[in-house]
């Protein structure tokens, strides 16, 4: 079963879980409980801004503008994507405060 | 110094290609434990305080370590929390950009202390139950009382959102309580449980007649573990450490010798794995003598068993070799006599009949524990 996030959600890594650059390898990993994944490419450059502050629908605008690329395609991807760690517990969402979606 | 290809300079070609980087390593901080699991991975002649290194030494292993390319640092022991300096080095493991893993039993982990280690940036928590109830974890870990510091020390752990692994090594007092070891993982909102089967090196090779869990019992708890993971998809995951006395195949020990991990002592001498040093022909450097690259790349104990040349025809010949690396090489050491030997777990192995007839006649064996603890002159081995 895949979540539905909502686009003003806001991710975060969940504790025990971090992006870092593997200097040694030269690639991005992602570090979790007994686990080294190797983000591709697209995954790389979404979770370097999944920091907590930046809301779902932030995160695709700058993608889609950064990478000139379908904001509709962008979304979708970005959703699946981040539902997909939700799911593995390795994300949380954070839902906004009331009134300060529009903000 | 990693060979890297840089078109400025000139180098000569490494005599051996340097070895993929590991990625992770077994830090034991200290064989000193308030717990006596008859099982435990120590080696029978446990280190005391006076040799352990101190805390500017695991800095620069630890800076070293991250430089060679190791991303996960296990926290180990003996029980690590033994060593009141290790806030410092999970501060530093973060600073260096490694992931600390802690490894403990639990007891004597005050809040304090929890919150301490939290604060300093650990990552991960792995705490071991001896039992799922409180009349086997004392009696396995001979010690009164433990089992109720482990739930305490589980829920403080979520209390303060750090993610919580439970750890715990079935034999045969113990391999019933699989599904209750489960339960358990579920009730202290752990995200993931290891059931290893215990491993017969050192203490658990003392205590194998105690330990040793029969044909059906081994059996029955792989069709138990494989339930349990498709039942609880995506809600725990249950990673098991499955035996290999009974099996057809052995299993693919630390996914080959020298390749993914190491292990550094409490005394500073630097494993390929924990176990390694039952096999007496090894000579084992020590981080007090040489940087960790120097000896990842270039001690004979790591190049003795590394990649397939050290094999023995049948495993040279054979589609596996890369699948299993020959298997456990302490295992052929304890069994066959020759750590180069096919690892008798192997079907193929002239000595697999005789590796099972002993699982076999040390599963009748007597339910004594030679419990884990300091040898002294008036309890020598
Ligand atoms: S296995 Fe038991 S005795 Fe050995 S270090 Fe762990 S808790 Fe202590
Ligand atoms: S012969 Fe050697 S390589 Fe082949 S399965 Fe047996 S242990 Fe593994």
């Amino acid at each position: 079963m895949t979540e539905i996030l909502v686009a003003t959600g806001i991710p975060k890594l969940a504790r025990g879980v971090r992006l870092r650059h593997d200097e040694a390898r030269g690639q991005w990993v992602l570090l979790a409980p007994e686990r080294v994944l190797n983000p591709d490419p697209v995954a790389v450059e979404i979770l370097k801004k999944v920091d907590g502050t930046r809301s779902i629908d932030a995160i695709v605008d700058e993608l889609a503008s950064a990478f000139t690329v379908d904001r509709e395609r962008v979304a979708t991807d970005v959703d699946a994507f981040l539902a997909g760690l939700v799911e593995k517990g390795m994300i949380e969402i954070a839902s906004p405060l009331i009134g300060d979606a529009a903000s | 110094m990693n060979v890297v290809a840089d078109p400025h300079t000139h180098r000569e070609a490494p005599v051996r290609p340097a070895p993929p980087a590991p990625y992770g390593m077994l830090a034991e901080l200290t064989h000193r434990c308030p717990l006596q699991c008859p099982y435990c991975s120590n080696p029978v002649e446990l280190d005391r305080r006076n040799v352990e290194l101190d805390l500017d030494t695991w800095k620069r292993v630890f800076s070293e370590a991250a430089r060679l390319g190791v991303l996960q640092v296990h926290l180990s022991g003996g029980e690590p929390t033994a060593r009141r300096d290790l806030e410092d080095m999970i501060r530093h493991c973060v600073e260096v950009g490694i992931y600390t893993n802690l490894i403990t039993a639990g007891v004597g982990v005050t809040p304090e202390r929890l919150q301490a280690i939290s604060d300093a940036g650990i990552d991960h928590v792995q705490l071991s139950f001896q039992g799922a109830t409180a009349e086997t974890t004392d009696k396995v870990s001979n010690f009164r009382g433990a089992h109720e510091r482990k739930l305490a020390v589980a829920r403080e752990v979520r209390r303060l959102g750090l993610p919580l692994t439970i750890n715990s090594v079935v034999h045969r007092a113990n391999i019933h309580q699989i599904p209750a070891f489960i339960d358990l993982a579920l009730s202290l909102d752990a995200k993931r449980i290891e059931i290893a089967h215990s491993q017969y090196y050192g203490w658990a090779l003392r205590n194998r007649g105690a330990l040793m869990p029969t044909r059906e019992q081994v059996f029955w708890a792989l069709d138990v573990v494989e339930e349990a993971r498709a039942r609880l998809k995506g809600k725990l995951t249950i990673d098991a450490v499955v035996p290999d006395y009974y099996a057809k195949y052995p299993k693919p020990c630390m996914n080959g010798w020298g390749r993914q991990s190491l292990n550094v002592t409490p005394s500073g001498k630097v494993l390929p794995c924990h176990a390694a040093e039952t096999i007496p022909s090894l000579d084992f450097w020590n981080v007090r003598e040489h940087s960790l690259s120097e000896i990842w790349t270039d001690s004979p104990a790591f190049n003795a068993f590394r990649g397939t040349d050290w094999m023995p025809e049948l495993c040279r010949s054979c589609e596996r070799k890369e699948i299993d690396w020959g298997g456990c090489r302490c295992q052929a050491m304890a069994i066959a006599g020759d750590a180069a030997a096919t690892d008798p777990a192997c079907h193929k192995s002239p000595l697999h009949a005789h590796m099972l007839a002993l699982a076999e006649a040390d599963a009748e064996g007597s339910s004594e524990y030679d419990y884990r603890r300091y040898l002294t002159p008036d309890r020598p081995s």
